[in-house]
């Protein structure tokens, strides 16, 4: 009876003995090296996998970064400069300093502005009625309304305005990831500069087209007349195919081109209210 | 028993409403607006300026890289601008605009409406003749026709397939060229033939063209090798791969070209064209254009000058009635809606059809309920319900793998979804991302 025990017992542990030799040789001869930091890195991100870096997930972000002798083009904008402060003193780098950004809807073509002139009831997806047609208006350019930039936040950051059909941007919850840019059919949104109090001055319009149709086709349209730059003195606004753009990187929020903008395509956000003009008027006459 | 293909394919209400009005000539239109690109590949460079003289039939653009076409003016009389306009999807292409003046025609083209049935040229005149006429396919795709009678080094053709199904709804425009001018008809069949050297030709017909199959077999005995064949009525058997599967029963493989099996399939409009082209000289500048709907007051046929403004043509019919509710540019299961009737008719529009508030309405989605419909009415053999799924989920890996770009768009599973879910339009969208990550892949 106690013999049956104790061969069994002996049979399991000799057995157990082979497998362990057979799996420790196995592993040292399958064994992966991998960078104790990546883990670090990897916690020390943000863990949103939104993909604004440029690679799919922070996993893979963490690896990039550790391979990287610098950190030239790597940068998580959802943790921002922290994040990439604790990543550089993980592995004994220094973060560049990285300006942060924000999203910005190119469009002001409300129903008030620009008129309805057919109705699309296909699938409600953007990219499906941009391969279709040109939209329920006619700007071929504007927003579409069927907000797939919001579908494709991933951090609250936006949704429709049920009254404008037009996607809104929450600057506070906005990390400039670029998921919405990658969205949008129509190319509207744009990362822009953040500027102090989240004071922003755009072109609210994408329209190429010249100035008749696309007055026509919305109110609001930049018709590309010049006048913005003509009275910029810093050289930041510039028209190409009908359509101004104002370079964030030197404009420094004068607000001299919202007001010569005839079709008022030009936004500006988050400004404390202007002192009337009727006031200056007088003092000048006096001076 | 009557031929047709065996998989899948669906029978909508057939509405053919013009079947037997007779081709009507549209009055010149005051301007012409003629796109640049009217046919699949680059769009074609214009050789006029602003202020140019032409005359009708004068070449306007010509054709850029290898696939591409000569585009012809239409009418004579002054180029306004070569500008900017609207195109049937709302965009915005480049677009010569001719004011017309009279109706001056080159001196080369025949005008004197004798039949020619003998061929003197060549198979290589004959293809470059099609090509300098700007001869495109007339059957919606617009395929520039001289490359497709140019059958690849390696590859045998043996039989050329004229495509007289027109299994579109309401759309008449191919059967009324078959019985008003089915000796041109046959006659380009034979210059076809002659280009790509094969001694077969067989014209497909669905059988609810009754007139048309009695009128072709009554003179085709007149022109060797070519035979009429009836079809069972089946959409899409105007499908290129459809009709080959039809009359030869040789199945096209994934991603091949009709040309791997041996057959080319041309449209009875090209065929048509490809005679004024070669015997006449004439390039394309007019095509027949059925306009038609239940509510309009004259529905017909009409032959229509390339860059007529669609206006034109429906006020010719009629104008549009009160209680229009979507105006389609095409057939109404492939066409598309257009939101503007200033688009101009191009090479490839084979009618217009005005449908009511009530019978345009798109019904609301509903969730899928598993019916299988969809997949047993894919004349391909998809599953739609998978690619719209899968489309939606963007897993455009996956719908590679599932054969999206097999799919011809025929619109066979919006039509029986009884969920009325839009299948096309997201297997469009798989389609379109899918071709774009493989353009990627192919540059890399």
């Amino acid at each position: 009876m106690s013999s049956t025990v104790l061969i069994t017992i002996l049979s399991l542990s000799i057995l157990g003995l082979i497998a362990a030799l057979i799996l420790y040789f196995v592993a040292q001869k399958f064994k992966v090296f991998e960078d104790p930091k990546i883990n670090e890195v990897e916690v020390a991100l943000p863990a949103a996998n939104c993909g604004g870096c440029g690679f799919p997930g922070c996993r893979n972000f963490a690896e990039a970064l550790v391979k990287a002798e610098n950190f030239d083009g790597l940068y998580c904008p959802v943790g921002g400069a922290d994040t990439m402060a604790n990543v550089a003193q993980i592995l004994g780098k220094t973060a560049p300093e990285v300006e942060p950004r924000v999203a910005v809807v190119r469009c002001n073509g409300t129903p008030e502005f620009r008129a309805r002139t057919s109705i699309y009831e296909g699938a409600p997806n953007c990219t499906i009625v941009h391969n279709l047609y040109s939209g329920e208006t006619n700007c071929a350019y504007g927003c579409l309304g069927l907000g797939e930039c919001v579908d494709a936040c991933e951090f609250d950051a936006m949704y429709m305005d049920k009254v404008t059909d037009l996607p809104v941007i929450i600057d506070d919850k906005c990390v400039a990831c670029g998921a919405c840019v990658r969205a949008c059919p129509k190319d509207i949104i744009e990362l822009r500069k953040k500027a102090k109090r989240d004071r922003q001055i755009h072109v609210a319009c994408v329209n190429k087209d010249k100035g008749g149709p696309a007055v026509k086709a919305c109110k609001v349209a930049c018709i590309g007349c010049g006048k913005c730059e003509e009275v910029c003195n810093f050289e930041a606004i510039t028209i190409e195919n009908n359509l101004a753009f104002i370079d964030s990187d030197k404009c420094t929020l004068c607000r001299k081109c919202v007001v010569v903008c005839p079709t008022n395509a030009i936004h500006e956000i988050n400004f404390p209210p202007r002192k009337p003009k009727v006031e200056i008027k007088p003092q000048n006459a006096e001076a | 028993m009557l031929k047709t293909f065996p998989k899948g394919g669906v029978h909508p209400s057939e509405n053919k409403i013009t079947a037997g009005t007779a081709i009507e000539v549209l009055p010149l239109p005051k301007q012409v607006i003629i796109p640049l690109s009217q046919h699949i590949g680059a769009p074609a460079k214009p050789v006029v300026a602003k202020g140019d003289k032409v005359k009708t039939g004068q070449v306007i653009a010509s054709s850029q890289g290898f696939v591409s076409a000569n585009i012809h003016s239409s009418v004579s009389g002054k180029v306004l601008k070569i500008d900017k306009a609207i195109n049937s999807s709302g965009y915005k292409q480049v677009s010569v605009i001719i004011n017309v003046e009279d109706d001056e025609w080159l001196d080369t083209i025949d005008r004197t409406g004798k039949l020619k049935t003998e061929i003197v040229l060549t198979g290589e005149e004959i293809v470059k003749k099609c090509a300098e006429n700007g001869i495109v396919g007339m059957g919606g795709a617009t395929f520039p026709t001289h490359i497709k009678l140019t059958v690849p080094p390696g590859k045998k053709c043996d039989v050329l397939i004229i495509n007289g199904v027109e299994c579109e709804p309401y759309l008449t425009s191919d059967h009324r060229i078959m019985i008003e001018k089915g000796r041109e008809m046959l006659t380009g069949t034979r210059i076809l033939m002659k280009a790509l050297g094969v001694s077969k030709g067989m014209i497909g017909i669905e059988s609810n063209k009754p007139d048309a199959i009695a009128h072709l077999n009554s003179i085709a005995s007149g022109f060797e090798g070519i035979t009429v064949h009836p079809l069972k009525v089946k959409y899409p058997q105007g499908g290129e791969k459809q009709l080959i599967k039809a009359l030869t029963n040789r199945e096209v493989p994934s991603g091949k070209l009709p040309v791997d099996v041996g057959a080319v399939v041309h449209n009875v409009g090209t065929a048509y064209a490809v005679y004024e082209a070669v015997q006449l000289n004439k390039p394309l500048i007019e095509r027949v254009v059925t306009v038609t709907g239940k509510d309009i007051e004259k529905p017909g046929n009409m032959l229509v000058r390339i860059g007529t403004p669609l206006r034109s043509v429906v006020d010719a019919a009629g104008g549009v009635p009160e209680n229009t509710g979507k105006i389609v540019n095409g057939g109404p299961m492939m066409g598309k809606a257009i939101n503007s009737l200033d688009v101009p008719v191009t090479k490839g529009t084979s009618g217009v059809i005005l449908f009511s508030v009530d019978e345009s309405k798109r019904k609301a989605t509903n969730p899928c309920i598993r019916c299988g419909k969809c997949v047993s009415v894919c004349p391909l053999g998809l599953e739609p319900y998978l690619l719209m799924t899968l489309t939606e989920k963007e897993f455009y890996d996956r719908v590679e793998k599932e054969k999206v770009m097999d799919c011809i768009e025929c619109g066979s599973c919006s039509y029986i979804c009884p969920a009325d879910r839009p299948l096309l339009d997201y297997i469009r969208l798989g389609k379109s991302e899918t071709g774009k990550r493989i353009r990627e892949r192919k540059q890399k």
